[in-house]
């Protein structure tokens, strides 16, 4: 499922990541945010009256906002996180 | 640039980076600029551990050596020695959050390849520990080669441990070091990076959730959204309301200046250049301190503690509507205050074209400086017209509604100004919105005084350089060549003559000559329109007594109708001032085509408003 169908507070991590739908700076930046394959992943709030503003989602440690079309791009899989490619899990 | 080794403070963005500049460095910072950008450079001096001082640098916060936006490159080139106007720094202190280890140790370990002598400080240990987190500073050291010191900005041990180990690793130092970009692959560092914060993580029990918990309500898309609004209304109610008495103690020190002068000096030349063009004309300004202060007050608690990203994350729905991101709201909020910094701040917007939209738009909110213009006019035409109609219940709340409109009329300006841009000169992709938001935190008292400090004295330094230099400017136009008997001073004067021709251009849209005459120098600074009026109409009254001992808003009452009043007021909403902001705007956009198309399109703006309001006025009989 999208990251923005995934419901709030529900433990997941990331599947995949389709790093063709974002640019080149705004891919580097998710990364610098420690969002790859395999992350710990939990969407937190979803902002704007009419469902259309960004979500802010807790990546490993860090809570950070992107827009829905960001979200979008990103693959996730609900449940705990495999063993081996596991982020800091709260 | 002092004389002394220089040592680079550098981290991630929310890595507690500037409290720990401020504890290290105190009140003695120096605020600077790098050549050729606009990005601030704060600087401090330190003493190692055996007094000798070195000068500290605080580097803009980024998450690696790959820039994404001006103020994240200048991190880079100083790093790299390849910074103009900075030498290679001989030690870096790198700032990690000890609660985000995986993700900050990523860009330590980048840092620390650049083989600069470097310690690492293991920031918040406190927050990490109150959310249950146990780190060991020794095996962290041993697994990165460089000391790590744990470190809470509030404490000093932590501070001093700092101190000695930065002395230990900078005498330590052998050769020339020529650092170079690592050329490791950034999965290779993240991996390197967590399996380093796994070997320092003791023990580890599940996080707190304080800072989701309030984001519930705060970031709700209703009720946070009522509660930002209800926060900016009662920042700019503060802003008017808790500035009266301050203001009125530093106006009763400006008068009794005033009175001291015309104590003392003989009347004369010079009497008169210091009375009309010095004390009244600084003076008219600097009683405006209280309410800049204020303003940043906000807006440094809002930064400070966290919100501000979540102000940014809320108004994001509404920004991208007219094609910008929730980022260009701060900078915009910051604009209220003064849209130098507020267009500075634009450099942590990534995209180009948002960013140059958030620049050429950041003019339109309502600086400081013009709450002074609005302030005179306001209270010499608006409650005057009340009291004959209404009555006196009436006449405040006409006041503050005549206020509020014109804040909201920059507002709306900006807001189809950015739509229109959007669609014509900066079209394109829309740059999106990705934020870090940052763990709420509660302000240390000494970061928000220190913060204020810097405020207040770039103010004054203004107040004593630029607005002091206009107005001596001013008065010497305006007073030479002296008029013969029976003519009217400033109409005489090299300055009137200016007037007289600009008033052709303005005439049309109501402007008198005083506005005339006014209209040059407040392309210096908004508040000069003040203080510029208050000079010319203290010069034409001479040494006629009942004309001076009169107050500035009556004068006005006398000479200027309802019609033109507003339509200066309008003018002012929009016109392209100050010559600061097309300064900042030339250094941001690297030249001069984006400032001559912001003066070009605001000057429009602000004629067709003035020219429609003064229109409507006269029409509608005022």
């Amino acid at each position: 499922m999208r990251l923005t169908d995934l419901p709030l507070r529900q433990p997941a991590y990331v599947d995949m990541i389709d790093w063709s739908a974002l640019s080149p700076a705004e891919g580097q930046r998710l990364r610098e945010f420690g969002m790859c394959e395999g992350a710990s992943v939990e969407a937190l709030h979803h902002g704007g009256l009419w469902g259309r503003g960004p979500i802010a989602c807790k990546v490993g440690r860090m809570t950070i906002a992107m827009r829905r079309a960001h979200a979008a791009a990103i693959e996730v899989r609900t449940g705990e996180v495999r063993t081996g490619e596991q982020d800091v899990a709260a | 640039m002092s004389g002394f080794p220089l040592v680079a403070l550098v981290g991630n963005p929310n890595a507690g980076k500037s409290a720990l500049f401020n504890a290290l460095t105190g009140a003695r910072q120096k605020l600077g600029n790098y050549p050729g950008v606009t990005v601030e450079r704060k600087a401090g001096r330190l003493s190692l551990a055996d007094g000798r001082p070195v000068e500290l640098v605080d580097l803009p916060g980024t998450y690696s050596l790959s820039p994404g936006s001006p103020d994240e490159q200048v991190t880079r080139d100083v790093v790299l020695g390849r910074q103009a106007g900075e030498k290679l720094p001989d030690a870096l202190v790198v700032v990690v959050d000890a609660s985000n280890l995986d993700n900050h140790l990523r860009f330590a370990l980048e840092l620390i390849a650049l083989g600069l002598p470097t310690v690492v400080a293991l920031n918040m240990v406190d927050l990490a520990t109150r959310d249950g987190l146990e780190l060991d500073a020794a095996v962290l050291s041993r697994e990165l080669g460089v000391p790590v010191i744990p470190t809470v900005a509030v404490r000093r041990r932590g501070l001093d441990h700092l101190r000695d180990a930065l002395q230990q690793a900078m005498d330590g130092a052998g050769g020339m070091i020529r650092p170079s970009a690592p050329d490791r692959d950034f999965d290779a560092l993240r991996l390197e990076a967590r399996r380093v914060a796994r070997a320092a993580i003791v023990r580890e029990t599940p996080s707190r959730r304080l800072t989701s918990a309030v984001d519930r309500v705060l970031l709700h898309p209703v009720a946070g959204f009522l509660i930002l609004l209800a926060l900016l209304f009662v920042m700019f109610q503060a802003v008017f309301s808790w500035a009266t008495a301050p203001a009125d103690l530093l106006e009763g020190w400006v008068t009794a200046l005033g009175e001291a002068v015309t104590a003392t000096l003989p009347p004369g030349l010079v009497h008169d250049f210091l009375l009309q063009g010095v004390v009244g004309g600084v003076g008219a300004v600097i009683v405006f301190l209280p309410q800049i202060l204020i303003l940043f007050f906000f807006i440094l608690m809002l930064e400070a503690t966290g919100y501000m990203a979540r102000a940014a994350f809320l108004m994001d729905a509404l920004m991208a509507r007219v094609g910008l991101s929730g980022r260009a709201f701060i900078p915009l909020l910051s604009s209220f205050a003064c849209a130098v910094p507020g267009i500075m701040a634009t450099r942590t917007i990534a995209d180009p074209k948002d960013r140059l939209t958030t620049i050429l738009i950041a003019p339109l909110m309502t600086c400081s400086a013009r709450l002074p213009v609005y302030g005179l006019i306001i209270a010499a035409f608006i409650p005057a017209r009340d009291v004959y109609e209404f009555g006196g219940g009436w006449g405040i709340g006409l006041q503050g509604l005549v206020l509020f409109a014109l804040y909201v009329s920059g507002i709306v300006g900006a807001m189809l100004a950015a739509w229109a841009l959007r669609l014509t000169v900066t079209r394109g992709q829309s740059g999106g919105f990705l934020m870090e938001m940052p763990k709420y935190q509660w302000p240390r008292p000494q970061d928000i005084l220190i913060g204020l400090w810097q405020r207040a004295v770039i103010f004054l330094k203004r107040a004593g350089t630029i607005i002091l230099a206009t107005n001596i400017v001013l008065w010497v136009l305006a007073s030479f060549p002296q008029a013969p008997e029976g003519r009217s001073q400033v109409e005489y004067s090299i300055a009137g003559r200016i007037a007289s021709g600009i008033h052709v251009l303005v005439a049309p849209i109501g402007f008198n000559r005083d506005i005339s005459l006014a209209l040059l120098p407040t392309m210096a600074a908004r508040e000069v329109a003040v203080s510029a009026i208050a000079t010319v109409y203290a010069i034409d009254a001479g040494d006629d007594e009942d004309a001076v001992s009169q107050q500035l808003g009556d004068r006005l009452q006398g000479r200027w109708s309802l019609a033109t009043a507003l339509a200066f007021l309008a003018w002012f909403v929009f016109a392209p001032q100050c010559i600061s902001t097309i300064a900042v705007t030339r250094r941001e956009t690297n030249g001069w085509k984006w400032p001559l198309f912001m003066v070009g399109y605001l000057f429009v703006l602000a004629y067709a408003a003035a020219g429609l309001t003064y229109w409507t006025a006269t029409a509608a009989g005022l």
